[in-house]
Formats: C-alpha cells, sequence, structure tokens
C-alpha cells in the first residue's frame, strides 16, 4: 500500500482521510464525506464557481490554469451533453500522488465530480484512470458502486431534481493520453492523438460537448475547498496559488515519499528538512522540480518558493509536483538520455517535430553517452530541442524539449567530457539499452 | 458568410468568415507550404509546415487550422518561419532514404521542392536510418515505408474520400506506420487515389512503379474510356518502340468534372493499349477458314469493294451496321452517316445500356443534369443502380457533397448499395418495384406497401427545394415517362439517366439507333437531314440489333461491319446465325465477335484518337490523342478509307473542304507517330489539298451542330477542354419518338463493377490481377 | 489461463462476456468501451489474440483495422503471449536515480532472459517500462498490475521466488 509521508508542516487537507478507511462510504460520511456536495447544491451554478475563483485553486496537472476560470467558460446552454472528466492517467515521470488520493479517498474525487457538475450542469462524469493502476480502478468502481447505492449518483442526486451518472475508465499504457484532448481521443475508443484547438474543451469537448477536464488531485480538492471555505483554502497558499498540494520527493532523498504541503513552500527546506536532505554525505548536484518535463534546477537556483509563478520565474515550472533530487553522482547525459527515452517512447507520433525530434534526440544522446559523439552534436541536441519547442502540435514535445535545454544549457561542460570517444566519466559507458519498443 | 478583412505580408486581402488561413492565401496567390493540409479532407495540424506568424500571438500558428478573423495581421515567410519550416523537413529527412535518383515520386515529389525551397541539405544527422523493405499491397498499391512523412493524406482519402477506410495508423511516435486492413494486404476498391495523393514516393503503383520518371513522359488531357462518367485522365505517354506507351493516369490537376477523383479503371485500366495481343495488322480470313495479316491496302480494298457488291446486288437493306459505345461522337455520328448515305441502310444499333430514347422524349425540352450539378445540388434523390461499382465518379461526387455540403442523399434500392451510408433516408424495395415506387412518390397510396419508412421517405424528398434525380437502367420506356412526370410535379428538379461507356450516351445521341437519326430524330420526321444527306437516305426504320441477327440467321443479311462492340459475347448470341453474312469487324483484340469476321481492321482506342465524347449527363468533352500504337486506325480513319474504297463521295461524307473547319489543327495528329505523313500521302494520291484531311473528325463538327441543335455548345471551349454540357433536348414539339411500347427494349445493362469494364476491361491486366487477387469473387469493400 | 467460452459465439469466460455485454451501453458511444474492453481481454486471454480483435469489433461495430490501429498504440496492449507473471521493472529517472537499472539488470541475469523475453517454461516474462507512478517509492516494479517498490536486488530476488512458489502451486495471477 503506497502511504503519505508526514512532517511537521504537512497540512493535511486532501489528504485529510488519508490512512482512515475512508474507502468505506461510511467512514467518509463520518468524515464529513459528501456535505460538500450538499452544500454545492444549495449554491447553484453561480456561486460554487464564485467559490472556486475565491480559492485560487490551480490545476493540479501541470500547466497550473484556474480551475475557477476553467470552469467559467462552459457555456451555460448546450445543444450537446457537458461532461466532467477526472484526469487520472498521472505518468508523469517524478509524479504518484493522485495515485494516493484513489487509494485513499475515492469519495473525495467522486464528490468532487458532483461538484464539477453541479457547476457546469453536467449529467455524467468520467474517472479515468491509467490501466497500471488495475488495484485503483478496482476501488473506485466500488466507491462508484456506493455512491449509487446511496444515492449521491444516478437519478435524482442527493434528493434533488438532479441526475449524474459517472463511469470509471482505464487507460492502457500512454503518457500521452494525459494530455487533455488526447484523453478525450482515448475516453471515445481511439488512438491518443491530441486535438487541433480551438476549440477547447470547455466548449467542444467529450462527444463534442461541453466538457471540463481536470487532474484527480484537483477534483479531489474541490470538496475540501467547501469544507473549508475558499477563502480559507485560499490562505494556506500563496498568491494566485491557494491552499496546498501533493509533493512528491523522489530520487537522492533520506525520506523520500510524498508530502502534502503548502502552495509555496521554499523547496530548499523541502529538500533538506523535509525530504530529510541528500544521504550518504553527497552533495546536491540539480533538482527536476515538477516532473520530468521540466527544466533542471542547479543547487544555487533552488531558494525558492515552490508555487506556479515562483518556480516559473526560476525559469522551470511547478508541474505535477514531482521534486526528483540529484546528487553529485548522477551523469547528466544519461539522466537527459533516459529523459528522452521517456519522450520517445510516449511520443504519440502525430506531428513531424516531436515524432522526429524525440527519435534524433535520443540516438544522439545515446552516442553521445557511449561515447561515440562530436562536438558538432552537442550543438546539434540544442538545436533540435530549441527547434521543437514551441512548433509541435501538442506540449509533449515542449516537455521533451525544454527540460533537454535546460540539461545542454547548465551542464555543457559534462556533455563535452563525453565526446570522442571519453565515454561516461560516471559510469563504464553505458551497454547499449535495447529500445523499448 | 460575411467578408472580413486582413493582412497579410503586408498585403490586405478579404476573405468570407471562417475561411481558413492557408485556403485565403492561396485565393490570392500566396503559397504556404504544407504537407498535411489537402482541400476538402479534415484538418491535421500535423506536419507543421505551414507554420506563420500572427501578430499578438506568441507562438507560431498553422495556417491549415486557423480560420481568417477580421484585423488579423500575418506574416508567412520571414526568417523565423523559414528557419522552422528547415527545422522540420530537417528532421523528415533524418529518417528519409533520400533514395530520389530511383523514387517514382522523384522530379514531382513536395518534400524534394520543399527541400529544395528551404535549404535543408546539409545532413545533421550521423546515425543509422531504419530502412524497411517495400511491401506489395494489392496489385495496384506497394509501399515503401521509410519514404513515409506521415501526412495521413491517404488514410484520409480513403476514408474521408472514398468511404473504405482500408488504411490505419498503427503504433506510436517513430514507430507509427501506415497499415493496410488485411494486416499485410489490402482489400479495397484499388482507386489508387492513396496513391495519387501521396506528397512523396511512399504509395506506389504497380502499373507506374520504377517504370519512368515523370520527366520522361508527355502529358496529355483527356477522357476515361471506362464507365459513363467521363472522367478527364491526364495520360503520361513515352515513346516505345512501337508508337506512343501510356505509363500513368492521374487527374493531379483537378481539372475535369472529377476533381482529382478517378476509379481503378480510369487510373491504371489504360493497360490494354499497351498489350501485346493488340491487333496491329489487318486480317484476312482466307478460303481454309484461317486468319492471315494483309496490308492495309489490300484489306481496305477487299472489304470495300465486297460491301459495294452487296449493296449493289441486295440492296442497302441486307447490310447492318454495329456501332460502338466506346468510339468519339464524330465516329459515330460519321458511322451511321456512313450506314444511311453510304451503305443505304438504317440497319444500324448498338449495346444500348439505357433507354436514352425514352429519356429524352420524356424530357422533352427540360435540361438533364450535368455532373457538375452534382456538386452543387441541395437534395439528389438515386433510384436503382449502384453508382460505387458502375459510377464510382458520380459515387464520389454523391460521397463528397454528402460530407462537404450537406446534401440529402435519398437512395431507393433493391440491394443494399454502399451508398446507403451516406444516405439520409434509405429505402429497400423489390427488385420488380421501382414503376410502383413512382406511382407511390406520385401520390399513389396502393402501388406500395405503403409501410411509415416508404412515407417518411416520400415526405422528406417533396419536402426539398430542389432535387436531382438520378436512375439507373432499371428505368425504361414507359416508367421514366412516369418518373419524369413525378418529377416535374416537384418545385425544381433535373434528371439523369444512367448508361454504361464512355460514350453511350453519344452512341445514342448520335442516331446510332434503326428508327432514329442524331438527336432522336425519328426516321420518318427526316426532312432536315434528307435535305443535308440527299435523297439516298433511306425513309424506313431499319432492324435492331437482335432483328439483324434473325435476319442473318435466315439468310437475309448479307453483310454486317461491327464498330467497336462485342455483341456475339454480349448478347450471347449464336455465332452460327452469322455463318453466310460477310462480317467487318473493327477492334482493338480478336473479341469473340471479331473471330467470326472475314475482314479484321485493327483500330485504335479512345486514348489514340481525337474528338468529343458525351458521358452519361450529357457532359460534352474533348478526347486528345495521348497514345499511339503503330498499326492501329482509328475508326474515323477506317469508316472514310471504307467509304472510299466503295467509291463513295469522300468530299460528302467528311465536309472537310467548303463548310468544314479549316482541319488537322494538330488535335488530330500524334506528331510522333508518322501519321500525319501518312495522311499526307493518301490526301496527294487523291489529289486533295493536303491542308485539309478527311480524317480529322473536327472536319465534321460544324455538320455535328448544326443537325443536332443540343451539341451546339461553344466551339472553343469544348476545344480547350472545358467539359460543356449538352443543350437542353431538342426543343418540344421537334421530337415525337414513339415512346414506350412502340419501341423494342433492347436495353441491356453491362451489370459491370469496379472492376470489370465490358470486353475491354478483360483485357487490362491490372483488372485481371484484381479480380484474381480476389477469388473467391467478392465485390468492392462494403 | 483461457477459459472455456460458455456463451455461444464469444471466446470470452460468461463473466467477461458479460461484463463487456453491459460495458457497452455505460456511455454515449459503444467505441467508448475498447479501451477497458482489449485490456479486460488481455488480462483473460493473455494477450490480444486475432480473436480478441476480432470479436471485440464486432461487438463495437468497427473493423479489425480500427482495433489494430488502437490495440497497436497502447503499450499495455500486447499481440503476443507474455509469461504468466509479466515483470516490469522501471527504469525512469527517480527510480533510475535509486537503482532501477540494477533491478532490471538482476531480473535479466535471474531470469535469464532479456527485456522482452519470456522465459522458457512461460512462467516469467520480463520488460523495461517507463514510470508506473511509484516514483517516491522507487526503484519499483509491477508483477502483472500487483506493485513492488523500495527493491533491492535482495528483495526483487523473494518477489520472484514468492510467484514461482505461486505459479508451481498451480495459483492464479
Ligand atoms: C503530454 C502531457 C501529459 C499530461 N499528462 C497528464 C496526466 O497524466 N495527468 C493530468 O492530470 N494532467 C496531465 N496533463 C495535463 C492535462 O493536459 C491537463 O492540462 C490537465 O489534466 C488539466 O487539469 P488541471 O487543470 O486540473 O491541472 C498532461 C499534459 C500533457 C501535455
Ligand atoms: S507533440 Fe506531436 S507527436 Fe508529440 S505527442 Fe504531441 S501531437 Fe504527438
Ligand atoms: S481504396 Fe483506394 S485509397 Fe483506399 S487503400 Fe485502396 S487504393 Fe488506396
Ligand atoms: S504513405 Fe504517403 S500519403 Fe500516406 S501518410 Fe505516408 S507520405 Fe502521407
Ligand atoms: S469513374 Fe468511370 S469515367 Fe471515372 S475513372 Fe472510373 S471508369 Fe473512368
Ligand atoms: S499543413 Fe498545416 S500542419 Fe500540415
Ligand atoms: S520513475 Fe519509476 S515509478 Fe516513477
Amino acid at each position: 500500500m503506497a502511504t503519505l509521508t508526514t512532517h511537521p508542516d504537512c497540512v493535511p487537507l486532501v489528504s485529510y482521510r488519508f490512512g482512515k478507511g475512508a474507502t468505506n462510504i461510511d467512514k467518509y460520511l463520518e468524515l464529513d464525506g459528501y456535505k460538500s456536495a450538499r452544500k454545492a447544491l444549495e449554491l447553484g451554478p453561480d456561486a460554487i464557481i464564485a467559490e472556486m475563483k475565491t480559492s485560487s485553486l490551480r490545476g493540479r496537472g501541470g500547466a497550473g490554469f484556474p480551475t475557477g476560470m476553467k470552469w467559467s467558460f462552459v457555456p451555460k446552454q448546450s445543444a450537446r451533453p457537458k461532461y466532467v472528466l477526472v484526469n487520472g492517467d498521472e505518468s508523469e515521470p517524478g509524479t504518484c500522488k493522485d495515485r494516493l488520493i484513489f487509494e485513499h479517498d475515492p469519495h473525495s474525487v467522486i464528490e468532487g465530480v458532483i461538484i464539477a457538475a453541479l457547476a457546469i450542469q453536467a449529467k455524467m462524469g468520467f474517472i479515468y484512470l491509467r490501466g497500471e493502476y488495475r488495484y485503483l480502478i478496482e476501488i473506485m468502481e466500488k466507491a462508484v458502486a456506493d455512491a449509487y447505492a446511496k444515492g449521491f449518483l444516478g437519478k435524482k442526486i442527493l434528493g434533488s431534481d438532479i441526475d449524474l451518472d459517472v463511469v470509471v475508465q482505464t487507460g492502457a499504457g500512454a503518457y500521452e493520453v494525459g494530455e487533455e484532448s488526447a484523453l478525450m481521443e482515448s475516453l471515445e475508443g481511439k488512438r491518443g492523438v491530441p486535438r487541433i484547438r480551438p476549440p477547447f474543451p470547455a466548449v467542444v469537448g467529450l462527444y463534442g460537448g461541453p466538457t471540463i477536464i481536470n487532474n484527480a488531485e484537483t477534483i479531489a480538492t474541490v470538496p475540501h475547498i467547501f469544507r473549508i471555505g475558499a477563502a480559507e483554502y485560499a490562505k494556506l497558499g500563496t498568491e494566485r496559488n491557494g491552499g496546498t498540494r501533493l509533493f512528491c520527493l523522489s530520487g537522492h532523498l533520506v525520506r523520500p515519499g510524498v508530502y502534502e504541503l503548502p502552495m509555496g513552500y521554499n523547496l530548499k527546506k523541502m529538500i533538506y528538512e523535509v525530504g530529510g536532505g541528500i544521504p550518504n554525505g553527497k552533495k546536491l548536484k540539480a533538482v527536476v522540480p515538477g516532473g520530468s518535463s521540466t527544466p533542471v534546477l542547479l543547487p544555487e537556483e533552488i531558494d525558492i518558493g515552490m508555487d506556479f509563478d515562483q518556480v516559473g520565474k526560476a525559469g522551470s515550472m511547478l508541474g505535477s509536483g514531482g521534486v526528483v533530487v540529484l546528487d553529485e553522482t548522477v551523469c547528466m547525459v544519461e539522466f537527459a538520455l533516459r529523459t528522452m527515452k521517456f519522450y520517445q517512447h510516449e511520443s504519440c507520433g502525430w506531428c513531424i517535430p516531436c515524432r522526429e525530434g524525440t527519435d534524433w534526440l535520443k540516438k544522439s544522446l545515446t552516442r553521445l553517452h557511449e561515447g561515440g559523439a562530436v562536438d558538432k552534436d552537442i550543438d546539434n541536441i540544442r538545436y533540435l530541442a530549441e527547434n521543437m519547442l514551441g512548433r509541435t502540435f501538442c506540449p509533449l514535445g515542449d516537455a521533451a524539449a525544454m527540460p533537454t535545454i535546460a540539461f545542454v544549457k547548465k551542464f555543457r561542460k559534462e556533455f563535452e567530457d563525453h565526446l570522442e570517444g571519453r565515454g561516461c566519466p560516471y559510469h563504464r559507458a553505458a551497454q547499449p539499452e535495447p529500445a523499448l519498443v | 458568410m460575411a467578408d472580413v478583412t486582413f493582412t497579410v505580408d503586408g498585403k490586405k486581402l478579404t476573405a468570407p468568415a471562417g475561411t481558413l488561413l492557408i485556403e485565403a492565401c492561396r485565393a490570392h496567390g500566396i503559397e504556404i507550404p504544407a504537407f498535411c493540409y489537402y482541400p476538402g479532407l479534415s484538418l491535421q495540424a500535423a506536419c507543421r509546415m505551414c507554420v506563420v506568424r500572427i501578430e499578438k500571438v506568441p507562438k507560431l500558428q498553422t495556417a491549415c487550422t486557423t480560420p481568417v478573423a477580421e484585423g488579423m495581421v500575418v506574416t508567412t515567410e520571414s526568417p523565423e518561419i523559414a528557419q522552422a519550416r528547415k527545422a522540420t523537413i530537417e528532421l523528415l529527412l533524418g529518417n528519409h532514404p533520400l533514395d530520389c535518383p530511383v523514387c517514382d515520386a522523384g522530379g514531382e515529389c513536395e518534400l524534394q521542392d520543399m527541400t529544395f525551397k528551404y535549404g535543408a541539405h546539409e545532413s545533421k544527422f550521423a546515425d543509422i536510418k531504419n530502412h524497411r523493405d517495400e511491401q506489395q499491397w494489392s496489385p495496384v498499391v506497394f509501399f515503401d515505408r521509410p519514404r513515409c512523412i506521415l501526412c495521413y493524406r491517404c488514410v484520409r482519402v480513403c476514408g474521408e474520400g472514398m468511404d473504405v477506410w482500408a488504411l490505419g495508423i498503427q503504433n506510436r511516435g517513430s514507430g507509427s506506420v501506415i497499415a493496410p486492413n488485411q494486416q499485410d494486404h489490402l482489400d479495397c476498391e484499388e482507386c489508387g487515389m492513396c496513391i495519387d495523393i501521396c506528397p512523396v514516393g511512399a504509395l506506389t503503383s504497380g502499373a507506374y512503379r520504377y517504370k519512368t520518371r515523370p520527366w520522361e513522359m508527355s502529358h496529355v488531357g483527356t477522357v476515361c474510356t471506362h464507365c459513363a462518367d467521363g472522367c478527364k485522365t491526364t495520360l503520361g505517354v513515352r515513346r516505345a518502340s512501337d508508337g506512343m506507351e501510356i505509363v500513368r493516369g492521374d487527374n493531379r490537376d483537378k481539372s475535369g468534372i472529377n476533381g482529382d477523383f478517378l476509379c481503378i479503371k480510369g487510373r491504371y485500366a489504360f493497360d490494354f493499349a499497351n498489350r501485346d495481343d493488340r491487333l496491329t495488322k489487318p486480317l484476312l480470313r482466307q478460303p481454309n477458314g484461317e486468319f492471315k495479316p494483309v496490308p492495309w491496302d489490300e484489306a481496305i480494298e477487299f472489304a470495300g469493294k465486297r460491301l459495294r457488291e452487296i449493296r449493289d446486288s441486295r440492296g442497302g437493306s441486307s447490310i447492318g451496321v454495329i456501332g460502338s459505345n466506346r468510339t468519339t461522337n464524330e465516329e459515330a455520328y460519321l458511322l451511321q452517316k456512313f450506314a444511311r448515305t453510304v451503305l443505304g441502310t438504317n440497319n444500324i444499333d448498338h449495346h444500348r445500356t439505357a433507354d436514352y430514347p425514352a429519356f429524352a422524349a420524356a424530357l422533352a425540352g427540360i435540361s438533364d443534369a450535368s455532373l457538375r450539378d452534382f456538386a452543387s445540388a441541395k437534395a439528389v434523390l438515386l433510384l436503382g443502380n449502384d453508382p460505387t461499382e458502375q459510377h464510382p465518379g458520380l459515387a464520389w461526387q454523391l460521397r463528397t457533397g454528402v460530407r462537404l455540403r450537406g446534401l440529402h442523399l435519398y437512395v431507393a434500392n433493391h440491394q443494399n448499395i454502399k451508398l446507403r451510408r451516406q444516405a439520409a433516408a434509405f429505402l429497400q424495395i423489390r427488385e420488380g418495384d421501382y414503376a410502383p415506387l413512382i406511382a407511390y412518390l406520385a401520390g399513389n397510396d396502393s402501388a406500395l406497401d405503403g409501410n411509415g419508412e416508404a412515407k417518411a421517405f416520400r415526405e422528406a424528398i417533396r419536402a426539398e427545394e430542389s432535387l436531382l434525380i438520378v436512375f439507373g437502367a432499371e428505368f425504361r420506356g414507359r416508367d421514366i415517362e412516369a418518373l419524369v412526370q413525378f418529377g416535374s410535379s416537384l418545385p425544381s428538379v433535373k434528371f439523369a439517366c444512367l448508361g454504361d461507356y464512355a460514350n453511350s450516351r453519344g452512341a445514342a445521341d448520335m442516331g446510332l439507333y434503326p428508327d432514329l437519326l442524331p438527336g432522336y430524330i425519328p426516321i420518318t420526321a427526316s426532312a432536315q437531314f434528307a435535305q443535308e444527306y440527299g435523297p439516298s437516305l433511306p425513309s424506313q426504320p431499319g432492324l435492331d440489333l437482335l432483328q439483324m441477327f434473325d435476319a442473318a440467321r435466315r439468310g437475309e443479311l448479307a453483310a454486317l461491319y461491327i464498330v467497336g462492340s462485342n455483341p456475339v459475347a454480349r448478347y450471347n448470341l449464336d455465332p452460327a446465325a452469322l455463318r453466310n453474312t460477310f462480317i467487318i469487324a473493327q477492334d482493338l483484340f480478336l473479341t469473340e465477335t471479331a473471330r467470326l469476321a472475314d475482314v479484321v481492321f485493327p483500330a485504335a482506342n479512345l486514348y489514340e484518337k481525337s474528338g468529343t465524347v458525351t458521358n452519361t449527363f450529357g457532359d460534352l468533352q474533348l478526347v486528345r490523342k495521348a497514345a499511339d500504337r503503330a498499326g492501329a486506325r482509328t475508326d474515323f480513319e477506317l469508316i472514310v478509307r471504307l467509304a472510299a474504297a466503295m467509291g463513295a463521295n469522300v468530299k460528302q461524307l467528311v465536309p472537310f473542304e467548303h463548310r468544314g473547319v479549316r482541319a488537322d489543327m494538330g488535335q488530330a495528329r500524334g506528331a510522333q507517330s508518322g501519321e500525319a505523313d501518312r495522311h499526307g500521302v493518301w490526301l496527294a494520291a487523291h489529289h486533295l489539298e493536303p491542308k485539309l484531311s478527311p480524317f480529322d473528325p473536327f472536319a465534321i463538327l460544324d455538320e455535328m451542330q448544326r443537325l443536332i441543335p443540343a451539341y451546339n455548345v461553344p466551339r472553343l471551349d469544348l476545344l480547350v477542354g472545358n467539359d460543356q454540357h449538352s443543350r437542353s433536348g431538342p426543343a418540344s414539339g421537334l421530337v415525337q419518338i414513339q415512346t414506350a411500347a412502340a419501341r423494342r427494349d433492347l436495353v441491356l445493362p453491362s451489370s459491370d463493377t469496379l472492376f470489370t469494364s465490358g470486353t475491354l476491361g478483360r483485357y487490362s491486366s491490372t483488372l485481371s490481377s484484381v479480380l484474381e487477387s480476389r477469388e473467391p469473387a467478392e465485390t468492392a469493400a462494403d | 489461463m483461457s477459459t472455456q467460452p460458455a456463451q455461444p459465439g464469444t471466446i470470452f469466460s460468461p463473466t467477461l462476456a458479460a461484463r463487456f455485454d453491459r460495458l457497452v451501453t455505460l456511455y454515449p458511444v459503444k467505441r467508448s468501451a475498447l479501451v477497458p474492453m482489449l485490456l479486460y481481454a488481455q488480462d483473460e486471454i493473455g494477450y490480444v489474440s486475432d480473436a480478441v480483435i476480432a470479436e471485440v469489433a464486432a461487438r463495437i461495430g468497427i473493423t479489425e483495422l480500427d482495433v489494430r490501429n488502437v490495440v497497436s498504440y497502447y503499450s499495455l496492449l500486447r499481440t503476443k503471449p507474455a509469461g504468466k507473471y509479466h515483470v516490469q521493472v522501471c527504469t525512469n529517472i527517480s527510480c533510475m536515480l535509486r537503482g532501477g537499472n540494477e533491478i532490471l539488470d538482476h531480473c535479466k541475469k535471474k531470469l535469464g532472459i532479456p527485456n522482452k523475453g519470456v522465459t522458457p517454461d512461460g512462467v516469467f516474462s520480463l520488460e523495461e517500462v517507463e514510470c508506473i507512478g511509484a516514483c517516491s517509492w522507487g526503484p519499483a516494479a509491477q508483477v502483472n498490475y500487483a506493485f513492488h517498490e523500495n527493491l533491492t536486488p535482495e528483495s526483487m530476488d523473494q518477489v520472484l521466488a514468492d510467484y514461482r512458489a505461486k505459479a508451481q502451486n498451480g495459483g492464479g495471477k
């Protein structure tokens, strides 16, 4: 069982019910469950959205888009049915937080869906989990069935005149399906290739109907906002970055784990105090602050608050909350290569710059790591990444390019050390890895 | 939609709101590069070649997905944009085999052009490229994976355009690949649209692969010789040892009534022309019963002499003539004129595939529908026929209309035809219920099992503001009359009658009937023709095709002249009936009919001659000589020579001196073939002015246009290759065709499929190999 | 692994067939059931066989080509059988930092098969996979759907030994 790790600085809000047996619906009810949904029912759509705006909750999926604003884009009138879609595809390397929510507090996701559905007047919601999370799908399906049994879902929910159906959906292995429009394609039984935007999902989404799509943590946060009050919630974080978030600390730390900390929490503190610092007396070399897509930070760049704006100012992104810590023993070329292997494997292949760029970058980085590269290869790597940036059909191309550019820029010397047969100074020249597919 | 004004590269432009930027720019001559964008197909935004800079938008935007908006300021060329495009091409080339020297697309490859334009030739790629062997997916389609740039045009044209959906995309990332529907092969309509639309040489055709290079070909736009839709096809020809050989057919310039559509027949089934077993020498039957190749003069002299003897001894009525569905209008016209004025007989007919006379009579002056009308029609009622198989061009138009313009298609058929998938309403009826259906549509509730479906169908049709009614050979005679009558009760209606071959409609229009003159003028009302043709015009209706064979059986048909037709096989006639008839056959191959002949003339096919043809919708089009086969001669020339050999006045037959156009402006001549010289020799021998030729089919156009008002279309337009819809039928009152019951119904639909084309189709190796690959018998993908 | 077909016209067990009957009714369009169906079918049959593709296509009313296009997109779906216990070792960044590659190498040695290989007895197959959402507890692996976290070569040995024992006892997945 995956569990939350705690630290005195933690603020258990989303994790309020973790470890308390809240998968059981009665336990959930005991712990204030479904009260927020009732509250939202009384408030009605406009007030719900106003509350959401007050909370200054920003999407936990990666881009940090203000959730209240996203909901407000959904047209009131629509010829086609509207939908709520929960993104539980969690696949960004370094990220393992949504898993805890599904495992410990599945009803908070359902309750979040109910509130979102009330806000936009949707009659159907989907909770999409990555296929690898089979045990969580079982937990979610049971929770949904229990919620139906109690009348929280189905016809006339919570004694109102409103109907709401919720379906739990499984993916089958594809990072790109976490991208919102690709997710809708996948849910429609197709290849996970993103859609042309505009139109945006809020206007034309799933099955052509207006759709809000939110990360699982975002949705699970919603009932807590109504539980403690939007203003209270906002105050927990920093300006325009309300509340708390589940940070996934991984890599070279004494106490890796998932911690719920206030938005804006200092990164350095997060590493050295919450995470217990670098083990074995090693020195910190670099930090990937928000999942593998975010540009790497140097030790001198980490004295920053972990919110979307501050990390942005430091030249990286808060992303999905996956803080990956690298000690001095890490070969940055190998790390860059492993990162690129991931994107090469996960590129959907639709557009030229990403499909060809990730493949080419992987090959070049492999050659570099094995010591078979020449000087101009390093410039080529950067040239390629820079020419992918902003040119691809969906942000996966950017996600592959941005960290690569940062690696080359910040660790150029280390790249050069690999040149002309010198091989990896950290390892025996890595054996060529068999390709994944 | 209202127009919006925007600025592109400093120029103020306007376009209707909602127009895609790429289209708006193209309309104003600003070309934005594109691999994945293709007009009329769904948007992809995949190749990223069309990126442009739009003011106030942070990233470069794809012009292929951005609609123009008021006040938009766009830059389409700048160093930044050029760099983006260059990088995209570099990325593509990273894994591209660059085997241009042997690639079919070499020289007309969009990737090559872009590489040249954006200067992405310095290879940054030092790693090994992924190689894969070429695969054959079907008799027609070959796939070379490494060359594929994944623009998805093929997938879309096959699915959205053809409604076949035989191509898919499999795997993902750099492993993405185009895949055929049967894992390692295709089961599809073999139209070659995917090949045609492929911007590079990834999809290639069995017909053209590795045969030649684009710049070694000459290209001639002409008309498909197969079905009656009259698609424009551009033939690529090159010199061969025995003439000019056709190596490719396509319609990349989208110039015809078919846009860029061609079916397998128009695209690949030109190959009959290149067959080794084509007739190239005249054959004369010897006393021992065997054929012997003889020189042209001998064969023509012999045939002419015999015909003359027979005419003079037994009278013109002892001679029969059977014309063709695939010769030009000029040839069909000339043939009937020859029959009526030189042979002195009205015994002339052809293989009828639709009841055009009944249609003309019923229309009585109402215009029929051009194939172009389908491109703008709001609603179409399709009765009978299976256009997917028999009129692929029409089927394409209908599908496109439904897909892109919201055309309402109503289909009533006794079979589950594929077009039902596009139908707003599909009514399945019994085979014999077409006439009752019309009665029902016209308001007779008891005519059909008036279930709810039929009722809804009727109501929907009647609610349409305008309607195009198109019907198959299920309708003949009185049924056509009833249909037109019903249609005329609707607010705005046009009709189209579906016949089967490239010039079936022309054959009918040109009067290849025993009782009808050109323009459906009854033989009994021939005053104007008598004036033109002289007193020799016989005034009694002649024998129809079956009657001729009956007469032959009775020993009453002394001679039969068969031009481009295989009635013995098509009507399943007893060859023995012709035992005592002198037969002249003119054909490409030694068909079942030609085999019975006494004299066989090797004929040129439609791709080897000039003239005009009329599709089943009455669209008149120019055919241009593309290929040439040494030994074969056009039917036009053969008729003239035969007439000359009979001692007829050639100038009377083809008015090439006085009233004719100044002949032989080059349209008729294959410059490479030596044909002009041959004509020159003949003309000199006959003391004729070498500049004017009776072999020039256009010499007879004046007369045709004078006598057939429907064909009096602007000549210039026609000669530059624009299709012209024939004029509305003869003014009412002029025609009094005996309708329905009085005329014998000899209509025999060809029942062709996508992969057959009458007798001619049997000589296409492409069609044969497709049929073989599909055994046990199976039709197009449905 | 494969169950005797009990419903006529299906290759799936009665339970799964019934589940599929229901699944296609849950969504506004039937096709939405495609990805789950393929995964559940694979769980029962062992892989996405031609027969699975044919039946799923028929149940949803799309072409087999459509199904193949989708199958080949998703990395969990396979068209060849795997071992009874499919060992999936994550070597992505967080796991790599904590020894994911060593775990993978260890498995290769221990099982005597390369990445994507299947042991001759069909008990194990091995695959190097991307992040499985256990980054804070890496290095991690999944055996079929079960997570095994904070792995060391020794604890990995134990994991494999447990599954081998299970296989010998005729245990299920
Ligand atoms: C390649 C790619 C993968 C993504 N994967 C996920 C994911 O696994 N989970 C997620 O919630 N969002 C993911 N996103 C972000 C989603 O597109 C979307 O922005 C998010 O689900 C919106 O929810 P939020 O506003 O609550 O953050 C991904 C985006 C991209 C471009
Ligand atoms: S950037 Fe392009 S190829 Fe990459 S995942 Fe997005 S759409 Fe697919
Ligand atoms: S039907 Fe036409 S477009 Fe489709 S695969 Fe066959 S040849 Fe290509
Ligand atoms: S085969 Fe040709 S048309 Fe099809 S995707 Fe590849 S390049 Fe495009
Ligand atoms: S549709 Fe008819 S005219 Fe057009 S290419 Fe095919 S056979 Fe020729
Ligand atoms: S043409 Fe616009 S992206 Fe391909
Ligand atoms: S990196 Fe291994 S589970 Fe995330």
